[in-house]
């Protein structure tokens, strides 16, 4: 199992529950360059310690937000292929969907791939509602676009023999033929992230890595199978490497209970800023169906982030709910590193194997000092447990 | 009156049409907006004309093909339509962004067309690139938009639990349709002030006087590019006179037409 530290690098200096939205609308009077230069700094050095621990990195990017100082995931990216020495460097991902311009991401991810010699996880997602807004595209074509992207992407990045041009509905050139070729050939490992059984169809078919995020056991085994189902069809095997899964949760860890939970606490503030969204840049027009609009439109809460419900029925709003709520939910992991390994074991368990874990180490408020000291203890006290214990389960039977 | 939902095969789209009514032909292109019902007014107009309604791709029900993006696609198709029912003689009447597709076909054609009425209609750039013409409709909160679209607001029922599954889905669908067209260039086509003067029908503008979606300013600018192009204000009124004063938008529609009553 490979084991992921995540940050968003957040600014929560600027949150507070008092502003109606933290996303789109938020001047950026409130973002203290001073500040920002620190957190930047601070966050690259937090991803530097987990290389030395063994952990491998993950990043993200979003836009016009104090939830995330990460604008351009391969300005991170960039950085971390030159200052770390080993870890898989995961970006998840790439809003290929929103981006003007795929061969301007082919090659940058080539870029990063070559410095980093080979370490590059390259993840490609469709991206939040509200980072429709800042890219000012269209949803209502997003996942065509998302697509075409895709394998004009998979494309430029094989091809080595000289140009090829490309007529889609969506992007047009004549002559492709990036500069340098990617490390690992034929390809670095492609990730996909998403939250619909359909999605993980498509994305099985391709056996590229899917990710799946907060979404606890019963959801994650329902992609888990819709993967399987398109794996088969796209004639990979009836049996899934759980290494094509990855999960993303919460992990706060400290040598006593209470300080491991007040952690996590501090890392969930991640969640429950989610809705923090003015209002209708949380529903893009096209990006939800008519039918899913329509549902969120007549249900009690229309303004809901996301509700799961824990394994015993009972549905948590994830914007307003308590610790103990996502750890039943199995989104939040925290405690003790002895609690925190029960609680990841039951966890992989339920959903019949996972081989990359993407955790969300740092969160909100959570500051420099926690965050190491949580990472280390986990490095040293539930990592190596977790390695050794993976070892057993390698595939997912979809039956 | 009676009405008639036909679905014609137009170069392998299926466009559902409905015809209200008998007598001169009024090709009444919505505004189709999520926030105006124009079902009352279409009954209203339907009394003294043959009234025909297409439901644009993506705004009804079925599946609709994705080559379906530019306003220009719906101006071609309606032109087809036109054809298709051997129409001539038509009065082109188009209500915000159905008056942006009437603007696009007119400039194609204006051969079947005997008039045209362009009401508080978007879909030309009049101001400098910084300046916002058109309201930001997929931005704006709903109680806002209402304001700007309305004199009195509570006109438009608002409370979702009040309104029938079909009106919902009309609004939700009739928000992702006009984004599908719209989106960007934001309800424009920059290339559409520029050929407005080949619109060669007697057309004539009417605004609402108190539209805050596009102002009455920003109408007066789109009519001067117009050849001969008359611009009436109707008081009481914002983005919908077709909702809030009925009968003012009728009188206008049907004398412009030269409907007898």
């Amino acid at each position: 199992m490979r084991i992921y530290h995540f940050s968003e690098e957040p600014y929560p200096d600027a949150w507070g529950a008092q502003r109606p939205s933290l996303r789109i609308t938020l001047p950026n009077e409130l973002c203290d360059p001073d500040v920002a230069h620190r957190l930047y700094n601070r966050y690259i050095d937090e991803w530097m310690l987990a290389d030395e621990l063994g952990f491998d990195i993950m990043l993200n990017e979003h836009h016009s937000t104090a939830t995330c100082l990460t604008a351009s995931a391969s300005v991170i990216l960039s950085i971390l292929a030159r200052v770390t020495k080993r870890a898989r460097l995961l970006v998840l991902g790439v809003p290929i969907g929103n981006r003007p311009d795929p061969i301007r991401v082919a090659e940058e991810m080539s870029m990063i791939d070559v410095i980093s010699k080979g370490r590059l996880e390259f993840g490609m997602i469709k991206g939040v509602p509200y980072d429709i807004e800042p890219a000012n595209s269209n949803a209502v074509s997003l996942m065509s676009r998302f697509w075409e992207a895709h394998d004009l992407i998979v494309k430029a990045m094989t091809t080595t023999t000289g140009p090829f041009s490309f007529e889609g509905d969506f992007f047009h050139y004549r002559n492709v033929n990036i500069w340098p070729r990617p490390y690992q050939q034929p390809l670095p490992p492609m990730w996909i992230s998403t939250a619909t059984p359909a999605n993980a169809v498509e994305i099985g078919q391709r056996g590229h890595v899917m990710a799946t995020f907060m979404g606890g056991i019963a959801e994650t085994v329902k992609l888990h199978k819709a993967y399987a189902q398109g794996y088969q069809a796209g004639g990979h095997g009836s049996q899934v490497p759980v290494d094509r899964f990855a999960y993303l949760a919460m992990c706060g860890v400290a040598s006593n209970e209470a300080e491991g939970r007040r952690r996590c606490d501090l890392i969930a503030d991640y969640l429950r800023t989610n809705a923090q969204v003015a209002d209708p840049f949380n529903k893009p027009p096209g990006y939800f169906s008519v039918e899913a609009a329509m549902r969120s439109a007549r249900s009690p809460n229309p303004r809901a982030f996301r509700t799961l419900m824990t394994p015993k029925g009972r549905p948590v709003e994830l914007s307003s709910a308590s610790l103990d709520d996502f750890i039943e939910c199995g989104i939040a992991f925290a405690g003790t590193p002895d609690q925190v390994f029960n609680q990841i074991c039951a966890f992989t368990d339920g959903i019949g194997g996972l081989g990359n874990l993407l955790m969300m180490t740092q969160g909100g408020h959570l500051g420099p000092e926690d965050t190491c000291d949580s990472m280390r203890l986990f490095a040293s006290e539930v990592m190596p447990r977790l390695k050794a214990r993976q070892a057993q389960a390698q595939f997912f039977e979809a039956a | 009156m009676g009405e008639e939902v036909v679905e014609l095969d137009l170069n392998g789209c299926k466009l559902p049409v409905a015809i209200h009514g008998q007598g001169r032909n009024i090709l009444y292109l919505s505004a189709n907006l999520w926030f105006v019902d124009e079902s009352a007014f279409i009954q209203r107009l339907a009394q003294h004309a043959r009234v025909i309604v297409p439901t644009a791709p993506g705004f009804g029900p079925g599946p609709v093909d994705r080559r379906w993006n530019q306003a220009d696609d719906l101006a071609y198709l309606y032109l087809d339509l036109i054809d298709a029912m051997k129409l001539t003689d038509v009065a082109l009447v188009g209500a915000s962004f159905g008056g942006w597709i009437a603007a696009e076909m007119a400039i194609k054609s204006c051969a079947a067309l005997s008039s045209i009425t362009l009401m508080d209609a978007f879909g030309v750039k009049v101001s400098d690139r910084f300046t916002r013409d058109i309201a930001d409709l997929f931005g704006l909160p709903d109680a806002e938009l209402r304001a700007r679209a309305y004199v009195d607001p509570s006109i438009f029922e608002a409370d979702v639990k009040k309104v029938s599954d079909e009106e919902l889905a009309r609004r939700m669908r009739a928000r992702e349709g006009l984004a599908r067209y719209g989106w960007s260039p934001f309800l424009h086509d920059p290339k559409l002030l520029a050929r407005l003067h080949r619109i060669k029908a007697p057309t004539q503008f009417i605004w609402g006087a108190r539209d805050q979606i596009v102002t009455p300013a920003y109408g007066r600018a789109f009519a001067s590019h117009v050849p001969g192009a008359t611009f009436t204000e109707i008081a009481n009124a914002a983005h919908a006179p077709q909702v809030e004063q009925p009968q003012a938008a009728l009188e206008a529609i049907l004398s412009f037409a030269n409907v007898q009553r």
